[in-house]
């Protein structure tokens, strides 16, 4: 009975791992041959991505395709090559042992990437090697005998193009001849054995690797000089530096910029829709719920989506092209001066657009204490959560002058707020390297892959996991968190005769009316109070609770322009000031809280890592409200 | 398989060339030097900076050139390693890494192969 008739008969979908060095391709094969039937969900417990994706091959076997984190060797040096190593042994819970790998490699740089294939050959089990990227091997005049090379390594071997599906079809054919042969059944007892590669194992792997490509290469091709060619300006140790800094300057305005008419339809769509419901529904608590709760609180957060998504764009084309890591190259030293890793640098980008993705790509970062360093501080990269408030605070206290000739002041202070969140992380990551987590660091070791033209099929899928990891964040912790909220600020209801708005009377005005005496020495009134009750869960309900504290209503737009014009009137400069220093370091999602939770598998760096945002938050605040006042700013 | 015949032959070569002042560690190399690679050892108990740099490639007999260095402190450093992949290391991996020259010292030899020519 063959692999192939096993699961035809129903028992369980073939599945099929693309293992190889990061860069070689996997992701982009396994887009091409999985097109959007794909999935990304956690592995249990460890919660690094697991990107599965159905094919069928020419035959009509259908198989579970698995993209896994890409890695130099079987033995795991980060989180994500871990999942390798357990996948392809068969150790990763739930999950079995694939029926086949495919170990996907780079064809114009075989001499490092076989070395993999060795090890993998080493488990005794069905094995298919891809020498991927040919168009790029051949432009370069370079030939490799596929032939050869199978003879060799007694296992087949296909040539690929990923990103094109005439350039996968070998592969899936042979794919359909390795799923018609009988099992071996080999090759458990291999993967019962196997050890760590020693020192010398490697060095013995790599004299394997010298013997076998003479033999195999026909023809060597010329070495690429465009990367380099690139290189000696985007690595210049001064020019490098400065074109980075003008790249994020882009992204930034870009961010701002092109995200402004998305926004401002999505606005547009939400108030129509609370419009519709407002004149739709009768007057009641569901009703209220909806509208007022659900509605409008959604709207605050699905705002964001644009501008999440041009970030991330940014950072596909940046990671695609292989800009990446020398960002991280010229990034290094600066961040090895506070204790964390160039490689720090990639998280630390996604956290200006949120901090879970970003917190979530530092699985990267091999050393444990760099990695959770890295995790600490993410929150002080300025999320987009943060710019409502922000946006708010300065329209109303920050006159729209210009200093400098042209710069504006309110983009200046808005600048401020980026680089205090900045300057932060990096003093928090020099001290916790200095105290609690000192220690051992991880060795930068990072291959900068030569520069390719970004694909577009791997960019939009990015982007598209990136848009439904938002959405479903929307639906399930800030959805219940709204709902919540609109709960405890809706009850109990006034009672007759009240003076104040009816929050005052509710339970989120008890709990800030309670922090209130707490909350004075750094300047906030009872309002504000009230209104971080509900920003603690997230930041960005914020200003929708200070809409309701003064008693505003209508849809988003019109409840800001107030606002602006009241908080003018009823704050002090200092305790606007205040606040925004508050904005910078508090930490108010619960959703980072439990993606720390998860990533470090423990409640203790998320307490942690809640109170020393809190102390840094109060202590901020405290300083910025007395020097305000000192200042003259009461 | 290197028999020990031929491991004694590489000692007694390496001897002769750190002996003549011809070796130096790869951190210390200066942009656009190429060498090749005598030893990789690292000092740390569990070898797992050798490991680490004999998996990115760092390996004895594999041709290195000095492309880049960072800005401050000359670190972190970018090595092209056999004329094909390019890898950014820091200075103090980069300790780890005995360099001599390559082997055919021809003059013709050494310019061609840092003019980017055949892969060694
Ligand atoms: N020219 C060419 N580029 C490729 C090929 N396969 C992948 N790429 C590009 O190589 C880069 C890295 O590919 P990716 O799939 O992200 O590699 P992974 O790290 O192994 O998942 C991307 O820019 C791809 O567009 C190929 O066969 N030919
Ligand atoms: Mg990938």
């Amino acid at each position: 009975m063959t692999a192939g008739t096993l699961a035809a008969e129903g028992f369980r979908p073939l599945r099929i791992a693309l293992v190889g060095p990061p860069n070689s391709g996997k992701t982009t094969l396994f887009n091409t041959l999985t097109g959007g039937r794909q999935k990304t969900a956690n592995y249990p417990g460890v919660t690094v991505e697991r990107k599965s994706g159905r094919l069928r091959t020419p035959v009509g076997h259908t198989v579970e395709l698995l993209d896994l984190p890409g890695s130099y060797s079987l033995r795991a040096r980060s989180p994500d090559e871990a999942i390798t190593r357990d996948v392809v042994l068969g150790r990763q819970a739930q999950e079995g042992l694939p029926d086949a790998v495919v170990c996907v490699t780079d064809a114009t740089n075989l001499g490092q990437h076989l070395r993999l294939l060795l090890e993998l050959r080493q488990l005794g089990r069905p094995l298919i090697l891809a020498l991927n990227m040919m168009d790029l091997a051949q432009k370069r005049g370079c030939e490799i005998s596929t032939e050869a090379l199978s003879r060799q390594l007694g296992i087949p071997v296909v040539t690929t193009v990923a990103m094109r599906k005439s350039g996968v079809r070998d592969l899936l054919g042979q794919i359909d001849t390795l799923l018609n042969q009988t099992p071996t059944g080999g090759g458990a007892a291999a993967i019962d054995d196997w050890v760590e590669p020693s020192p010398d194992a490697i060095r013995a792997y790599h004299r394997e690797v010298e013997r076998l490509l003479p033999e195999a290469v026909v023809r060597e091709g010329a070495p690429e000089r465009l990367t380099r060619r690139l290189d000696r300006v985007l690595l210049h140790p001064v020019a490098g530096p400065l074109i980075l800094i003008a790249l994020l300057f882009l992204m930034f305005q870009a961010v701002f910029s092109w995200a402004e008419a998305p926004m401002d339809w999505i606005d547009g769509g939400m108030a129509g829709l609370q419009q519709w419901l407002s004149a739709y529904l009768e007057e009641s608590l569901l009703k209220s719920l909806l509208v007022d709760g659900i509605v409008a609180g959604v709207g605050g957060v699905v705002i964001f989506l644009p501008q999440i998504l041009i970030l991330f764009l940014f950072i596909l084309l940046l990671e695609d092209s292989g800009y990446m890591t020398r960002a991280a190259f010229l990034m290094d030293r600066l961040m090895s001066a506070v204790g964390l890793n160039g490689r720090a640098f990639i998280p630390l980008l996604s956290s200006f657009a949120c901090a879970i993705p970003g917190i979530m790509a530092a699985r990267t970062i091999a050393h444990p204490l760099d990695r959770l360093v890295t995790i600490l501080i993410a929150p002080l990269m300025t999320c987009s959560a943060r710019l409502p408030v922000y946006i708010l605070l300065i329209a109303a206290f920050v006159p729209a002058t210009t200093v400098w000739g042209g710069i504006g002041l309110q983009g200046l202070v808005m600048f401020g707020l980026y680089a205090t969140g900045i300057v932060g992380a990096l003093i928090v990551a020099g001290v916790l390297r200095l105290t609690l987590l000192r220690g051992g660091r991880q060795p930068l070791l990072m291959e900068l892959p030569s520069y390719k033209w970004p694909n577009p099929v791997n960019v939009l899928l990015g982007l598209w996991e990136r848009a439904k990891i938002f959405m479903r964040r929307i639906g399930t912790i800030i959805l219940s968190v709204l709902i919540v909220l609109w709960f405890l600020s809706t009850f109990p209801a006034p009672p007759d005769g009240a003076t104040e708005p009816a929050i005052y009377y509710s339970f989120a005005g008890l709990i800030g009316r309670a922090l209130e005496p707490l909350l004075a020495p750094i300047g906030f009134n009872w309002q504000i109070a009230i209104a971080l009750v509900p920003g603690l869960a997230a930041r960005e309900v914020a200003v929708a609770a200070l809409g309701t504290v003064y008693a505003l209503s209508g849809d988003e737009g019109t409840v800001v322009e107030a606002l602006t014009v009241t908080l003018a009137q009823s704050w002090t400069l200092a305790t606007a000031l205040s606040l925004l220093a508050w904005y910078v370091f508090a930490p108010q999602c619960l959703a980072t809280l439990a993606a720390v939770r998860r990533e470090t598998n423990s409640w203790r760096w998320a307490t942690f890592m809640f109170v020393y945002l809190m102390t840094l938050a109060y202590i901020a605040a405290f300083v910025t409200y007395r020097v305000a006042l000192a200042l003259g700013g009461g | 398989m290197s028999g020990h015949g031929e491991q004694e032959r590489q000692l007694f070569e390496l001897g002769r060339l750190v002996k003549a002042g011809l070796t130096q560690p790869l951190s210390l190399m200066r942009r656009g030097g190429v060498g090749r690679i005598l030893a990789v050892r690292s000092s740390d108990g569990d070898r797992e900076v050798e490991r680490g740099l004999l998996e990115m490639g760092f390996v004895e007999g594999a041709c290195v050139e000095v492309l880049h260095y960072g800005l401050l402190g000359r670190d972190p450093l970018a090595v092209r390693i056999n004329q094909t992949m390019t890898v950014a290391l820091r200075r103090g991996e980069a300790n780890a890494v005995l360099v001599g020259p390559l082997l055919d010292q021809t003059a013709d030899a050494r310019s061609s192969a840092s003019q980017e020519g055949r892969p060694l």
